[in-house]
């Protein structure tokens, strides 16, 4: 009777564990296609300099609040995770996830400021701020070159189907959804630019639009913008679903943080 | 203001030494507006130098159209061991610096 427990145990732990890529995909994977191919070979090569990439300030920024002690606790990033490079490779491919804790979707940004606000006694990052950007980047550019995999099962499967409802909704003046561009119409042209498969891997991001370094919130908020529909309020739980939907569309890209967008 | 330098760190005489340098800057133009129509004051960077051992072998006179956060790459000729010391200014009198040894064999 145990065994027989255990072993349903295992099935269960083993279903829950099921990577993303084992679902059936958005767009076929010779077809997937990260932001940065439908750019410029000069936006290419200035996201793949380490140096020239404007990114990289915030990457700087972001290394030095790694070990900057703050809050109550007076605790780092770095006191509990030490080096960033190895405990913080491959963590960004994995988020939006379920935060155990609360059982709430969270993402890169909000997990970082959870761990502010539960474990160094600290202020949350606000969001959008030159911090969260910074700290965010520096620590999704430590798994640069690793796919893109989320867990869209178990508490994250209702999540999961709100963001492709979210993505597959109509809105604004335009009455256009995330799909009508970056599903239906992507590689061809919008004026004189290409439309792309509208893939989060190189967020937070810098856009030459913005002349800064911003969020995949921000960026989201530029294409509701675009098709004149209301822009929700930054950490907004829509984004957060619509935000898993992306990663899990995009699954198998590898992340480029910082990317160098248009 | 945060910047970047990359030069390198030892070189031979007579060769040609390539100076990178990146600016955390948001070169405000001058000619846009905020949220509530008022003309944001223009700030850029107006001056940048770059000194050799103490000569100046780069000089830049920045202006508005020059994007957010400059990059800039020059060349010099490495003739002895020394610092290179870069230097700049902005609109609203604020400076930054930045300074690396070179050592020339």
């Amino acid at each position: 009777m145990r065994r027989a427990a255990a072993a349903v145990a295992t099935a269960v732990l083993a279903l829950l564990a099921l990577p993303a890529a084992a679902q059936q995909r958005a767009i076929p994977l010779s077809e997937l296609m990260s932001g940065s191919a439908f750019l410029g070979a000069d936006l290419r090569s200035l996201q793949n300099d380490d140096f020239a990439n404007p990114g990289m300030l915030w990457i700087e920024r972001g290394a030095k609040l790694w070990s900057e002690p703050a809050g109550t606790k007076k605790q780092s990033c770095a006191s509990c995770h030490e080096d960033a490079k190895t405990s913080m490779r491959g963590v960004a491919a994995g988020y939006p996830r379920i935060d155990a804790e609360s059982g709430r979707l969270v993402n890169l940004e909000g997990r970082i400021n959870l761990c502010r606000t539960r474990r160094m006694g600290a202020e949350p990052f606000k969001y959008e701020s030159e911090e969260l950007l910074a700290i965010t980047a520096y620590v999704a550019r430590q798994s640069r070159g690793v796919p893109l995999n989320v867990f869209i099962d178990g508490a994250a499967k209702s999540h999961f189907d709100a963001g492709e409802k979210a993505y597959r909704l109509r809105r604004g003046q335009m009455n256009l959804s995330c799909a009508h561009c970056h599903e239906a119409n992507w590689g061809k042209r919008l004026l004189s630019e290409t439309i792309s498969q509208g893939h989060p891997n190189g967020y937070p991001a810098y856009r030459m639009e913005w002349q800064t370094m911003g969020s995949l919130e921000r960026r989201l908020r530029a294409c509701l913008s675009g098709v004149r529909a209301e822009m929700l309020p930054y950490g907004s739980p829509e984004y957060l679903d619509l935000e898993l939907y992306l990663a899990w569309r995009a699954q198998g890209l590898l992340i480029e943080t910082p990317g160098v967008r248009r | 203001m945060a910047a970047r330098i990359q030069v390198p760190a030892s070189t031979k005489r007579g060769e040609v030494v390539e100076i990178r340098l990146l600016i955390q800057h948001p070169m405000e133009t001058g000619y846009r507006r905020d949220d509530v129509g008022h003309l944001i004051k223009r700030n850029v960077i107006t001056l940048l130098s770059c000194r050799y051992d103490g000569v100046e072998v780069f000089r830049a006179d920045l202006s508005s159209g020059i994007a957010a956060n400059p990059y800039l790459q020059f060349y010099t000729v490495a003739g002895k061991s020394g610092e290179l010391e870069l230097y700049w200014i902005d609109d609203e009198g604020k400076q930054g610096s930045e300074r690396q040894a070179i050592k020339v064999t």
